[in-house]
């Protein structure tokens, strides 16, 4: 199963939407912050060449030339941890198809903020932790529990799935 | 918040700068003899009571407005002002998109058409004599809209429903073994009986209560104070009893039936005991209309009253709403548990329709004939057989529309949501029994 960055980002939000995500449950249609969360990805940054895909497997917003630092482009940054995670499993992925030196930065157009990621050792065995346990969770016969505070839930697109 | 459209007139549906336009039909084009009476009268500019180039789309409160006006002048210089208006419009917006020939150009913007935004568009449902083509039923496609048809009588014909969008190999899997497994089939099609039957007697106690007898042609005084002494309650009861307007005696018959569901042996065993409940539900519907309209019999292909065309026509509106909704998730409209699959409809919506229809489509039925919302001219009686008018059948989709967009608070989730949000529920809860994660327990309204 490839593993894209979205699995890496919802296994950081909420495993349950991992889950829903990986069986092909998706309920991001039905969501107006996704939507808000694509316009705001598709207005940005307009001058770079968008959306490079490797593998099939990966997808990156756009790549800055020298030095070389792949961006993602969020809308909010409260699930930041996700999208830091994100990037650094994009990092993890391209150094394992041979491509070195590469660093991250998280945009926030709406924030007018910009946060950089730097893979680290450490942070590389972290990754791969992490993939082992997407594929342990993706293997489940049947979605994991609600383990976060009802709050958190509140703008899920899975919300009405979750709770019904 | 998108929304489905009825569409009434004749005419043509077309995609047209990258949205839905529909053309009424104009003079030349009809063929059908009272339409072009009708026609001709409108040309004169007098209104005319029976006009099917009326056009009715329900939208929310803001433009109801419209919708009533298009229904209180329907000659057809009317529309065509109204209409004309629109075209300028969007002859402003966009000016750029017009068809390259200018001499076109003018003659398709000068005809009477309406422009309805595609992005707003839930289901379409179609009752007037509506052409349309495969281009147009591929933009449906594309932008996920189901087409319901309904021929000249109000009968619902077929749907046009789109290619999937929301495919989960994973989920049809488990909606086929729980088919497979004799046990699991019956588990959920118990259910679905369960549910439809604590519906049915939902509605049944609402309608009991004493204060609802004053619908009997024959009234009682109940201006009694029900805190009066148990003398006076039980004379009342006698006397409610006694124009049989009682329905606590189909109450207790079908509560005393519930066990059955509960212990059913088969499929055939279930549908025998769900059939029964509803014959009896059916001897309470002439008490419940206070007994101005006869029924007898469930009769259907074709209705003989009334009531019959009603509860066809009520039914089809449920069905076709609840299959709107199974399209927007991931099930399989093909896989049902209490109805046999296999046949040719979406028997999926068949199944989670018996829920519903106590709800949408019963209650609607009391309340459209007991508030005189639809009347006995509001039907014609032909060969034998009834059918509703038109001005009847927009009625009732009216109030079916309306129902359908109330909002309630749900426990569940804490939040407000709609009918129509309470069937989509209704879907993720067999969602998430099929992955093993929660029983499915059928919607049970408590109001």
């Amino acid at each position: 199963m490839n593993i894209t960055g979205t699995h890496v980002n919802y296994y950081f939000v909420c495993k349950r939407e991992l889950w829903f995500f990986s069986h092909a449950l998706n309920m991001e249609h039905n969501s107006d912050l996704v939507l808000l969360g694509k316009l705001v990805d598709e207005s940005s940054y307009q001058r770079e060449e968008r959306g490079i895909n490797i593998d099939n497997t990966i997808v990156i917003d756009w790549i800055e030339g020298n030095p070389r630092v792949i961006h993602e482009v969020k809308k909010s940054d409260s699930v930041e941890k996700a999208h830091e995670a994100q990037v650094l499993y994009y990092i993890y992925y391209l150094k394992k198809l041979g491509v070195e030196g590469v660093k991250g930065e998280l945009d926030y157009p709406k924030l007018k903020k910009r946060v950089m990621v730097e893979l680290t050792p450490e942070k590389e065995a972290r990754i791969e932790e992490t993939i082992d346990r997407i594929r342990e969770i993706v293997e489940l016969p049947s979605p994991p529990p609600i383990e976060v505070k009802r709050s958190f839930c509140r703008n899920c697109s899975y919300f009405q799935l979750c709770y019904s | 918040m998108k929304r489905p459209y009825y569409i009434f007139s004749s005419g043509k549906l077309s995609r047209k700068e990258n949205t839905v336009f529909l053309y009424p039909s104009n003079t030349e084009q009809q063929n059908n003899e009272e339409t072009k009476e009708a026609s001709t009268k409108a040309i004169d500019q007098e209104p005319s009571k029976f006009n099917s180039n009326d056009q009715l789309e329900f939208n929310d409160a803001g433009l109801e407005q419209n919708g009533k006006e298009l229904v209180s002048e329907p000659g057809i210089g009317d529309i065509n002002d109204d209409l004309l208006l629109e075209i300028e419009d969007t002859s402003t917006d966009s000016p750029d998109e017009a068809p390259t020939d200018e001499q076109k150009d003018e003659e398709l913007r000068a005809r009477p058409k309406k422009i309805i935004p595609v992005e707003d568009i839930e289901s379409i449902y179609i009752f007037g004599e509506v052409s349309l083509n495969t281009k147009f039923l591929t933009f449906a496609s594309q932008n996920q809209i189901p087409i319901h048809v309904f021929n000249y009588y109000g009968y619902y014909s077929g749907s046009y429903y789109p290619r999937e969008f929301l495919n989960s190999g994973f989920l049809l899997v488990k909606q086929v073994q729980h088919y497979l497994n004799i046990e699991e089939r019956l588990r959920l099609a118990k259910k679905f009986v369960l549910g439809a039957a604590q519906n049915i007697l939902r509605n049944l106690k609402y309608y009991n209560s004493p204060s609802r007898s004053a619908k009997s042609k024959t009234s009682i005084d109940l201006n009694q104070d029900k805190s009066d002494s148990s003398d006076v309650i039980t004379t009342s009861e006698e006397e409610i009893e006694s124009m049989s307007s009682s329905l606590t005696e189909q109450i207790e018959t079908i509560q005393s039936l519930i066990p059955s569901i509960h212990s059913a042996t088969g499929i055939q065993e279930l549908m025998a005991v769900e059939g029964n409940i509803r014959q009896i539900y059916y001897t309470a519907f002439e008490p419940i209309l206070g007994f101005d309209f006869e029924f007898k019999k469930r009769v259907k292909r074709p209705p003989n009253n009334a009531v019959n065309t009603l509860i066809s026509f009520g039914n089809s509106m449920v069905y076709t709403a609840v299959l709107g909704e199974i399209y927007k998730t991931q099930l399989s409209p093909l896989i049902s548990y209490l109805h046999e699959p296999g046949e040719r409809r979406f028997s999926l919506a068949l199944d989670i329709a018996e829920i519903f229809k106590p709800i949408l489509s019963d209650r609607i039925i009391f309340k459209v004939l007991n508030k005189r919302i639809i009347q006995e001219n509001d039907f014609e009686k032909k060969l034998g057989y009834a059918y509703m008018k038109e001005s009847g059948r927009k009625a009732f989709i009216k109030e079916f529309d309306d129902r359908l967009q109330t909002t309630i608070q749900h426990r569940g989730l804490g939040r407000s949501v709609s009918y129509r949000t309470l069937i989509r529920l209704e879907c993720y809860k067999l969602v998430k029994h099929l992955l093993a994660e929660k029983e499915y327990e059928p919607f049970q309204i408590w109001w």
